[in-house]
């Protein structure tokens, strides 16, 4: 997969969350996936669409996401409910928007469906479409996340 | 600005509903409803008196752009300011939009003062 579309939502994902939770995230070294298994223990997955087909899955260890949805909110979030499955579903839809629009700018046009959330210890991300799958850790003040990028090329 | 105007805050996503409603208190607006998409939006329009519409663009049933759309056919709804909260950024959403008669166009993710300045040109 092009690293030219890998970038993009690297620098979405840290733009995202900085504007919105006022959160520094870094990214480690991107490495390819070989299991379905979640990283996270909450995970917002969404299509995309256009000059190639894919999913993009972002999933957030326990500890990082609550940080990042108290300080979104600007109140104290204490367990994984709804309202933490609703917030990653936007984050996620925010991280695509913002990726998608820097590589609109290159020439590569792709459109987003609307995210979903899945949410528990333990779960699986399968990407359907048969592509390689990257996926890049961050780290955050409060804990650790990933996205994880499939594309069919 | 009138901060005690009508505002109603649409999204199909609790999370920006919450979000947004807090940065219009601390922008020190007073009078916010919220409807999770356009379809109850235009419900609430049709009962109720509002000033200006706060809207996402991607939404079950009905679209921000369809409701955009929607409003301007209808001398009822067509002058009240409309701007579009969106993360959809790419140029030809916002010309759709503009198109649409937009009042103005924020692209997610945003700050509270992105906000006041787009209310502010919005009303200036």
């Amino acid at each position: 997969m092009d690293a030219l579309i890998i970038n993009p939502f690297i620098v979405a994902t840290k733009n995202v969350l900085s504007t919105m939770a006022f959160i520094d995230s870094k990214p480690g070294k991107p490495f390819l996936k070989k299991d379905n298994a979640a990283r996270g223990d909450v995970t917002g997955i969404i299509g995309i669409t256009g000059d190639a087909n894919g999913t993009i899955a972002v999933t957030f260890e326990e500890l990082s996401i609550l940080k990042i949805v108290s300080n979104m909110f600007g109140e104290e979030m204490t367990e994984l409910n709804n309202e933490i499955a609703d917030a990653v579903g936007e984050l996620t839809n925010m991280i695509s928007g913002q990726a998608r629009k820097e590589l609109a700018e290159v020439g590569k046009v792709f459109e987003g469906a609307i995210p979903s959330v899945v949410m528990g210890k333990d779960h699986s991300i399968i990407h359907i479409t048969n592509g390689p799958k990257v996926a890049i850790p961050f780290g955050t003040e409060a804990g650790n996340f990933t996205i994880e990028v499939c594309f069919d090329r | 600005m009138d901060m005690s105007m009508r505002i109603l805050v649409v999204d199909d996503f609790a999370t920006m509903r919450r979000i947004m409603k807090n940065i219009l208190k601390q922008l020190g607006f007073t009078n916010i409803s919220e409807a999770d998409d356009g379809s109850t939006a235009l419900e609430q329009l049709k009962s109720s008196k509002f000033d200006m519409i706060i809207c996402d663009w991607n939404m079950p049933k009905m679209t921000g752009i369809e409701l955009l759309k929607t409003m301007k056919a209808d001398d009822d709804l067509k002058n009240i300011p409309f701007l579009m909260v969106t993360a959809e950024a790419q140029k030809q959403n916002v010309i759709e939009a503009v198109q649409a008669g937009v009042s103005n166009y924020v692209v997610k993710p945003f700050t509270a003062e992105v906000i006041g300045d787009k209310l502010k040109r919005v009303f200036g």
